[in-house]
């Protein structure tokens, strides 16, 4: 992605958002992400656009709209001489309370994204997936239980889910979360209270809790924990080869992309009708909605890697 | 089937073997028979179930999914039963049925009404579930449990020895009632013929040269080659006739030429060996026989399979094992004499005087025909499982030694799963290195840390969880033997191979050559 002119910014991970652009256009959340992961210098100049707000450049009208994918994140709706089209940037449809609900936005074109576009896909409920974690937590008390979570959204809404179950020990979290966690904090999400699980012993991670990215937990940085159940949130998880190969002992399928049944009904929701669809399995995607009478093209972004959480 | 498809997504989600016996013995527990005892059919993979093929699984799901988003998906997840398990479209609530009415189901329901059955079953689960009853229907259950690993697991959850389970284990029936009744402390252990299961195998120590043969009088002991072949047991009677491996895993099926050839009723002892005429070929050849599932004809040819017997434990019904090994030799001896057999030998006696003329016999016999050491066996010593200290002993020839190059480090599972603990070692080829062979142990958890730490500092590429390091590391790699393997880039293959000793101190420069290795190669003219 080459750095230009006017960047309009759906959310702050690092596969949408980078540095460098002369002006960038985002929602105040998103623009506050971006600067505490960047720094303040990241684009030349910011412009906060909220949730529906119009804006006119030229002779197109822009405005955001709620995703449900992290914290400000937003959809993208153009309005051309009445033609609207939508880019949905990531998205799902179901209730996550770290982020504004999704809102269907009626257009002409839709742009979605298609992660996990194929309909293996069927995420289950998340509070369940929590569930199953306090559930090996009571089983096996002597352990630390190690969750996987990318750094901005996932982390955060493990962690709000896991309170929303009623657990109110101290959670502890990598340093890598350290700096966004604070941010929800201040927007508001109760994340309870968090701990860095630096200078602490062996002995002091029995039965507790622990969040880091990623990346992590097959580090250096995972053997100060006593025997951990390695758990991982992601869509990816659904596939049980997936985890085992990856090592992981307790999946947790909780995904803040659109699975297959969210991604077919905010399709026909729209009531758009012609779809391009980017950002994972096209093919699967355009098959469906050209079976149900809709115009569909795969749309293949530059730049882009396979596989995202 | 709620609690079985927990245990197999348990099962196959742990790497830990501790683990696994654990889950399995809390299944064992909280589960009703018949049930308990089906699921660890099902999982050692014992129980078959007839009429249902993986197409009738497909042919269904076509029915409601659009067979184009199968084909993607299924290629995309890679495993049928999965994928079905994951998109099958609806559910209702209901109750599952017990594992032995799923059975009972598939085994009683005509054939032309299977797929409805299958289906109402299929929409009734969640995707885990439904995962288990494919698995179950099309016999693919592959959760990473040995029959070993279940019995251990039974062993466990009776709180009695792993003997006592493997003593029987070939006698039983599924689903096993006899056996968790006597577990469960409600019956007397199960009733078996002797002459139709397994036995558990007595073992043999290391004999230490310095320390052992100060205190053993010649006198005491008898000697025989150690043979370079698997340990086996011959179990058999007029109506079975069959081989277990030393652990007790039944590989009668993959040696037909043997398990024909039985007459008569015995339990025997000896060292599974292949080659024409009974004459033993290097350790190789047999192993291209081991762990097939088809057997190939040309191999039944080429590496005729025979036994070296050494030991007799029952003679019909009658037990031996409680006879000094003299009383058991001589009965061993007239048996084999009554019972004319192509393909069993008897092991013969090494005779000799003293310790020093016996090694020089052991020496003698490795450089010559590559024999692997020599067995000392006490005289008076019943016939006694496990490994007791004192009765046997092995006096294996020296390791080889040799000073390899550390190329890749590849993490280890489990505890070490954060470690870089799989090595891959070669030697110098001109001015490359090729590979010789790979270890993962005989370095201490200190030098693991010491090599873990080498490794990320010197790492040159990276290939998933593979790491290629700089060829500046040398290895002091001890084995028991090198053969010829076309599979390998080297062209050899080593046996045991472990780390005897980090040499920090070594530059590489001074590693073996692949011409060097040559000399350690055995089985040179075979073809």
């Amino acid at each position: 992605m080459k750095p230009s002119r006017l960047a309009i910014i759906t959310h702050g991970h690092a596969d949408h958002a980078r540095p460098g652009h002369d002006h960038v256009i985002a929602t105040p959340d998103t623009i506050e992400i971006i600067k505490r992961r960047y720094g303040e210098n990241c684009a030349k100049t910011f412009e906060a656009l909220e949730y529906g707000v119009e804006k006119k450049i030229k002779d197109v009208t822009i405005s955001l709209h709620p995703a449900g994918h992290v914290l400000g994140s937003a959809q993208v709706l153009l309005q051309y001489q009445g033609y609207r089209a939508v880019m949905t940037g990531d998205y799902k449809a179901r209730p996550d309370s770290t982020c504004a609900p999704f809102e269907v936005v009626p257009c002409d074109l839709f742009v979605t994204e298609a992660t996990f576009g194929l309909p293996v896909f069927q995420h289950p409920d998340s509070a369940d997936e929590i569930k199953k974690l306090l559930k090996a937590r009571e089983e096996q008390p002597e352990r630390a239980f190690l969750i996987g979570a990318y750094a901005l959204g996932k982390a955060q809404r493990v962690i709000k889910l896991i309170r929303e179950e009623g657990y109110d020990r101290p959670i502890y979290i990598h340093g890598a979360l350290k700096k966004l966690c604070e941010f929800y904090q201040e927007r508001g999400i109760n994340l309870g209270e968090l701990r860095s699980p630096t200078g602490l012993k062996k002995d002091d991670f029995h039965g507790e809790i622990v969040v880091g990215p990623p990346s992590a937990l097959k580090d250096q940085w995972s053997r100060r924990f006593p025997d951990p159940v390695v758990a991982y949130a992601s869509g990816w998880m659904t596939i049980k080869q997936r985890a085992r190969q990856s090592g992981v002992e307790l999946p947790l399928v909780i995904s803040d992309h659109a699975d297959w049944n969210e991604l077919t009904e905010t399709i026909k929701a729209t009531g758009a009708s012609k779809i391009w669809v980017t950002h994972g399995r096209e093919d699967a995607l355009v098959h469906y909605c050209r079976s149900i009478g809709l115009e569909a093209e795969p749309l293949y972004l530059q730049g882009r890697d396979d596989e995202e959480d | 089937m709620k609690a079985f498809a927990e245990l197999l997504e348990q099962l196959i989600l742990t790497s830990s073997r501790n683990k696994k016996v654990d889950y399995l013995a809390q299944y064992f527990a909280k589960t009703p028979d018949p049930d308990r005892g089906l699921a660890l059919a099902a999982i050692t993979r014992d129980l078959s179930l007839r009429h249902v093929k993986s197409s009738l699984v497909k042919q269904n799901v076509l029915e409601r999914v659009d067979p184009k988003l199968f084909a993607l998906s299924y290629d995309y997840v890679g495993d049928l039963g999965e994928t079905v398990a994951l998109i099958w479209p609806e559910t209702v609530s209901g109750e599952l049925p017990s594992v032995k009415d799923f059975i009972a189901f598939l085994e009683d329901t005509p054939k032309a009404e299977l797929p409805a059955l299958f289906s109402d079953l299929m929409d009734l689960a969640t995707p885990n579930e439904r995962w288990a009853m494919i698995k179950m229907i099309t016999g693919g259950l592959r959760v990473g449990v040995s029959a070993r690993l279940a019995k251990t697991a039974l062993a466990k959850y009776g709180n009695v020895e792993l003997q006592e389970i493997e003593e029987i284990w070939h006698g039983l029936t599924i689903p096993y009632l006899k056996l968790f009744a006597w577990l469960d402390g409600k019956t007397d252990k199960p009733q078996i013929k002797h002459t139709e299961t397994f036995h558990p195998l007595m073992l043999s120590n290391p004999v230490d040269e310095i320390k052992d043969f100060e205190k053993l009088s010649e006198a005491d002991f008898a000697a025989e080659w150690k043979w370079d072949g698997i340990r086996v047991q011959l179990v058999f009677n007029e109506d079975t006739q069959r081989m277990f491996s030393r652990t007790g895993d039944d590989i009668s099926h993959t040696f037909p030429d043997l398990t024909e050839s039985l007459n008569g009723a015995a339990v025997l002892d000896g060292e599974l060996l292949v080659g024409k005429d009974m004459e033993p070929l290097p350790f190789n050849n047999l192993q291209q026989r081991l762990n097939r599932k088809t057997i190939v004809k040309k191999h039944l040819k080429d590496y005729p399979a025979f036994v070296r017997v050494y030991d007799i434990l029952f003679d019909g019904e009658e037990d031996l094992r409680t006879l000094p090994w003299q009383e058991r030799r001589a009965r061993l001896e007239s048996w084999m004499e009554s019972h004319d057999n192509k393909r069993l030998s008897l092991s013969e006696l090494i005779p000799f005087k003293s310790w020093e003329e016996l090694k020089k016999i052991r020496e003698k016999g490795a450089e010559e025909q590559g024999h692997e050491g020599i067995m000392l066996k006490r005289k008076t010593s019943v016939y006694e499982p496990g490994r007791p200290k004192g009765p046997w002993y092995k006096w294996k020839r020296d390791a080889r030694l040799v000073d390899a190059v550390l190329m890749y480090a590849q993490r280890g599972h489990g505890k070490r799963s954060s470690f870089y603990s799989d090595y891959t070692f070669g030697v110098w080829k001109g001015n490359e290195i090729v590979p010789i062979g790979k270890a993962y142990f005989g370095f201490t958890d200190q030098e693991l840390k010491q090599l873990d730490k080498w490794v990320r500092a010197n790492t040159i590429q990276r290939f998933g969880p593979v790491r290629e390091v700089k060829k500046e590391l040398v290895f002091e790699v001890a084995f028991d033997s090198a053969h010829v393997s076309p599979r390998h880039k080297s062209g050899i293959a080593l046996r045991f191979p472990r780390i005897n000793r980090i040499r920090w101190d070594k530059p590489a420069q001074e590693a073996e050559t692949l011409d060097g290795m040559q000399f350690f190669v055995e089985g040179q003219s075979d073809s």
